[in-house]
């Protein structure tokens, strides 16, 4: 896993709730046997339009955006399906943080997992950023990790929350595999006295 | 049974019992012990293994079912279309390679993951289920604490049998009382839902309860567990009974004999101890519920089929308020419009909510001698060949496609519209799946969600009615 320390960005303002896995990446792009290609189906419903040309309504085709490596949404980011191809898409087109009032569980745990940052800053933060961005495409954010904070373009810092051992893991792109590897013994052990052995008996 | 004499709830039982260990300032490492897997979530994590040199842990404890991506048409794969087939190919090769035990397209027992699980015995009480898929939660109707994982904690559960997992909190959700008339779980799930919102149960662990959720069927308390995911919840719960008992006796994977004496009575202690408290609780009074349906784009935009979709200014909340603007403009509705009347062209009864034996039953109830209206697409299609078989043997098939609806092979078909179910672009979608999302069910697609019952009954005349009407 790539590691995250701090990232000096532009931000995409994406002006929307709920935005759930579907959104993120059609199920019709789920039909592959390995993570590559995905970034083509990010978002693929609004950024398409129905005969496969860039919607130019869409605010990540507006070019003003355009290398932009944060994404800024409404609460309830990443809703629905368990897809982790919903992060494998967003990781290749190049986003590295994004920035939610609120993020689904299991999308939220997908991003650490591929060194994406999901950051929970509050609605109203959230809300002007979006008018911010909109205003001044250009503005710089910068994510510093080991100290918790985004500095806004307007100098302001936010603090967000992070689980230390989630904090550790990114910021040396260390996955959980070795740790639970690590933990043979404890699991084996754990078998020896299973008080549930009857299962699928 | 308690803690050091402390009370505690279901979720609490069964978390406890499965912590391997737990060091400071980590996660804890949880037990898992069933895997589900099927053929869209899991080839990257079989690669994953494959790059590492590493094995299955416990393919004994992993079980393999094709769903996602199966036509529902023909059977015969050279006909499919070739990345479905390369998907089912390769799931063939993982299971064979692993070892693991694989409900093939071709064998007796395919179908929804969900639906199969129960369906043989596999999901029993107190066991930590998961699967690289979020309505995992739908096992929870046994007590089991069951939930959706991503494709890289796939391969950490193939590997280690375990995943790394902060401890949820608890919600108590009791729905007491009599269901009226033609009002079915399905309509109990999307008021919680719409009451609570999309993202209420984010962080937390539903417990339903209640003398309503006692008296249940299985069928019935999975349609509910089914759609926590929808609440927001990772996974919900429901205390394992009488009903959870006869329901898994003599099933092809339950214990039996000495055994089955052994594991009920530790199913028997799993129910939430008195005295133990929740984080959070909700109340429903069970004998207010009408049929509900959705008219958005999101789970939680939902009302009773006698209500109207609200108006922009009786929302307070801004989010709400934008939310409610672009999901009404991607649906082709009115702010304020009655529900009673939505058009439909389509209507889909299937998925892992609402595709159970007694959920056909349910539907073949309304639509027994009457037609699916002119110009309506109407397909059924069973969760498992054993529904289909049960359906069968009891003329449900006959029933529908007198009736003009298409009657399907088993899969996920239509409720996500991997395979060639889909439907068109502005189409409007009467469907007893679980996600309104757009473009769910086709680019384009306008879903309302209901119950199998409104379903039939919407399939009948062609837009949203009350089907307490037809009973
Ligand atoms: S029926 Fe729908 S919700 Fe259920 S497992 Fe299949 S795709 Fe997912």
């Amino acid at each position: 896993m790539q590691p995250f320390t701090t990232l000096t960005a532009t931000a995409v303002p994406l002006r929307a709730e709920n935005v759930d896995t579907d959104q993120i990446i059609p199920a019709r792009y789920l039909t592959a046997v390995t993570r590559a290609g995905m970034g083509e189906g990010l978002f693929a419903l609004w950024r398409y339009r129905p005969d496969g040309s860039l919607n130019p309504d869409f605010v990540l085709n507006d070019p003003r955006f355009a290398g932009a490596q944060i994404l800024v949404a409404g609460r309830n980011f990443g809703s629905g399906s368990s897809r982790e191809h919903a992060v494998w898409a967003l990781t290749e087109y190049g986003f590295r943080a994004v920035i939610s009032p609120g993020f689904a569980d299991i999308f939220y745990n997908n991003a650490l997992k591929n060194g994406l940052l999901p950051i929970t800053l509050p609605e109203a933060t959230v809300s002007a950023l979006w008018d911010l961005l909109e205003a001044e495409p250009a503005s710089l954010i910068h994510v510093d990790l080991a100290a918790q904070t985004v500095t806004l373009p307007t100098g302001e810092q936010a603090a967000f929350a992070i689980d230390p051992y989630r904090k550790h893991c990114l910021l040396h792109g260390l996955d959980d595999l070795g740790y639970l590897l690590s933990k043979e013994p404890e699991i084996a052990a754990y078998e020896a006295r299973q008080p549930l052995a009857l299962v699928h008996a | 049974m308690t803690n050091n004499g402390r009370p505690r709830t279901l979720f609490e039982k069964v978390w406890d019992a499965h912590v391997v260990a737990q060091d400071e300032g980590a996660p804890a490492v949880l037990y898992i012990d069933t895997h589900l897997i099927h053929e869209v979530t899991s080839p990257q994590a079989f690669a994953m293994l494959r790059e590492r040199g590493l094995r299955v842990r416990r393919p004994d404890r992993t079980f393999a079912t094709m769903d996602h991506a199966v036509p529902t048409r023909q059977v015969d794969i050279s006909l499919w279309p070739a990345d479905a087939a390369n998907q089912v190919r390769t799931l063939r090769e993982n299971c064979r390679d692993f070892g693991i035990t694989l409900f093939d397209i071709d064998g007796p027992v395919q179908g929804i993951v969900h639906v199969v699980g129960p369906e043989l015995g596999i999901t029993q009480p107190g066991t930590t289920i998961v699967c690289g898929d979020s309505h995992t939660s739908t096992h929870g109707a046994f007590g089991a604490l069951a939930f959706g994982i991503g494709t890289s904690e796939v391969g950490h559960v193939l590997a280690t049998q375990c995943l790394l997992q902060t401890k949820p909190k608890t919600f108590a959700i009791t729905v007491e009382g009599e269901l009226g008339k033609g009002v079915t779980a399905k309509d109990i799930i999307l008021a919680i839902i719409a009451r609570n919102g999309a993202d209420g149960g984010r962080g937390y662990v539903f417990e339903y309860r209640g003398s309503t959720i006692r008296g249940l069927s299985m069928a019935n308390r999975m349609t509910i567990c089914n759609m926590s995911i929808e609440g927001g919840a990772r996974a919900g719960m429901i205390a394992p009974d009488e009903t959870t008992f006869a329901y898994l006796k003599g099933r092809p994977y339950a214990p039996q004999g000495a055994d089955w004496d052994r594991a009920v009575a530790y199913w028997r202690t799993l129910a939430t101890d008195e005295g133990a408290t929740f984080d959070r609780e909700l109340f429903i009074d069970a004998t207010q519920l009408q049929p509900m349906v959705t008219y958005g784009t999101n789970p939680g935009q939902g009302v009773p089929i006698t209500g109207r979709i609200p108006t922009v200014d009786e929302l307070e909340d801004p989010a709400q308020r934008r939310s409610l603007v672009s999901a009404l403009e991607y649906m082709g509705l009115r702010q304020g419009q009655p529900v009673e009347g939505l058009p439909v062209d389509i209507v889909f009864i299937g998925s892992c909510t609402n595709s159970r034996i007694e959920d056909l039953r349910q539907a073949a109830q309304i639509v027994r001698g009457r037609r699916v209206a002119d110009g309506v697409w109407a397909i059924v299609v069973p969760g498992s060949k054993a529904v289909k078989a049960q359906a069968e043997a009891e003329g449900l098939d006959r029933i529908f496609q007198e009736a003009g609806f298409e009657w399907r092979g088993a899969g996920c078909s239509m409720c996500l519209a991997m395979n060639e179910d889909k439907a068109g672009p502005g189409k409007y979608v009467a469907s007893t799946s679980n996600r309104n999302f757009q473009g769910r069910q086709g680019p384009g697609a306008r879903s309302l969600l209901m119950s199998p019952l409104m379903a039939a009954a919407a399939a009948v005349h062609g837009r949203v009615v009350d089907v307490r009407e037809m009973l």
